[in-house]
């Protein structure tokens, strides 16, 4: 069935949709970063230097989420030809990168504070970074190979590669000594953050979210002009 | 139902995924010992000679260890199980505490004497106001 997607019906939805998102993206952005800059509380050893974990998890959660959406899509669209997977594996790329860049550069700026250092080779952090060296592969191969069957196996297999680095950034803090400290929210267990705290990071996380939904849909747009502007009425 | 093809692919994906998944889990086995950031003092208990190399301890500042004189500060290190001395001179980040965890880069002079070049503090995963702490602290 996704075969058979037509572009033209796509975009009447998807070119419009951007408008509504930013709109919704300003609103959940003001009131996330009003509740974790003013009205969040500090945090009783570290005081106000708890308040870049607003930006700090949100992005490297988004990062995380944005890739393994990658891997799934490629992989499916793969086994089974689905170009428009891998169009929008494409265009969600971009902003997993940045996000990617902001958990990287917040975590740095975080770690001077409390840890004492910019920077360790520990395993959490190192993992991050193979990350973001596999998203940079993987949008590099969207420009390097020209040829849509080559483009699609190479990027499939980067995403293979990089979905194995992706549990190990999960888990490298309960399986090895880090600097990093372990996760505080946890599905299973009690989270070990406060509520007064939870509650900003979820509304900042919902923000960072609907901007990758623009970023995306922006680009996926471009996507199909371009197909459109060849003359090609399906995927 | 599905292609010939479609399965072949399918089972070449899964074959990739299995074969990386397998030897990255074998790299990083046999790599353990330098993936860890740091070791705990009962590790280094454990060591049999003292090599030259630079290596990081980590555990937790023991309970009114720290003394501190004009040019050097020193504290002890403990897992609870084994404990052992550090020496270091410079400045300390600001959540370095006793009773919080803490990691130490530098030279093992003995068992248990430890020259630090660096000192990084290692925080937990708990977050909470400071209200919230003291009501805690209470109980």
């Amino acid at each position: 069935m996704f075969k058979y997607f037509e572009p033209n019906k796509i975009f009447s939805v998807t070119s419009k949709a951007p408008k509504y998102v930013l709109i919704l993206f300003i609103i959940v952005l003001t009131i996330g970063l009003t509740e974790s800059l003013i009205f969040s509380p500090e945090d009783y050893l570290q005081s106000h230097s708890v308040r870049i974990m607003y930006v700090h998890v949100p992005a490297a959660w988004i990062t995380l989420g944005i890739f393994s959406t990658i891997t799934f899509l490629s992989v499916v669209g793969y086994i089974f030809r689905l170009k428009n997977f891998f169009l929008i594996s494409k265009s969600l790329a971009p902003s997993g990168l940045i996000f990617n860049i902001i958990a990287l550069v917040t975590g740095s700026i975080w770690g001077k504070p409390t840890w004492g250092t910019w920077w360790a080779w520990d395993a959490r952090i190192t993992s991050m970074l193979i990350l973001l060296l596999f998203y940079i592969m993987y949008l590099l191969a969207w420009r390097i190979y020209e040829n849509n069957n080559q483009v699609f196996k190479i990027t499939s297999i980067i995403t293979i590669f990089g979905i194995i680095n992706v549990p190990i950034i999960k888990y490298s803090v309960d399986w090895w000594n880090t600097l990093h400290q372990p996760a505080s929210i946890n599905i299973l267990s009690k989270s070990t953050i406060h509520e007064s705290m939870l509650i900003p990071l979820m509304i900042m996380t919902a923000a960072f979210t609907l901007f990758s939904l623009l970023i995306f849909l922006m680009k996926y747009n471009t996507e199909l002009i371009k197909i459109k502007n060849k003359g090609l009425d399906r995927l | 139902m599905y292609g010939k093809k479609v399965k072949l692919r399918f089972f070449f994906i899964i074959s990739i995924i299995i074969v990386l998944v397998l030897s990255v889990f074998l790299i990083l086995k046999s790599l353990e010992e330098n993936v860890v950031y740091f070791q705990s003092p009962s590790e280094i208990n454990k060591f049999s000679e003292f090599e030259k190399k630079k290596i990081r301890i980590g555990g937790m500042v023991k309970e009114d260890s720290i003394k501190a004189n004009s040019n050097e500060i020193s504290f002890v290190i403990t897992d609870f199980k084994n404990e052992i001395n550090v020496v270091y001179s410079g400045v300390v980040p600001n959540l370095f505490e006793e009773g919080k965890g803490v990691v130490a880069e530098g030279f093992l002079k003995d068992k248990n004497f430890f020259l630090a070049s660096k000192i990084l503090a290692k925080h937990d995963e708990n977050y909470m106001p400071p209200e919230v702490k003291a009501a805690l602290g209470e109980n």
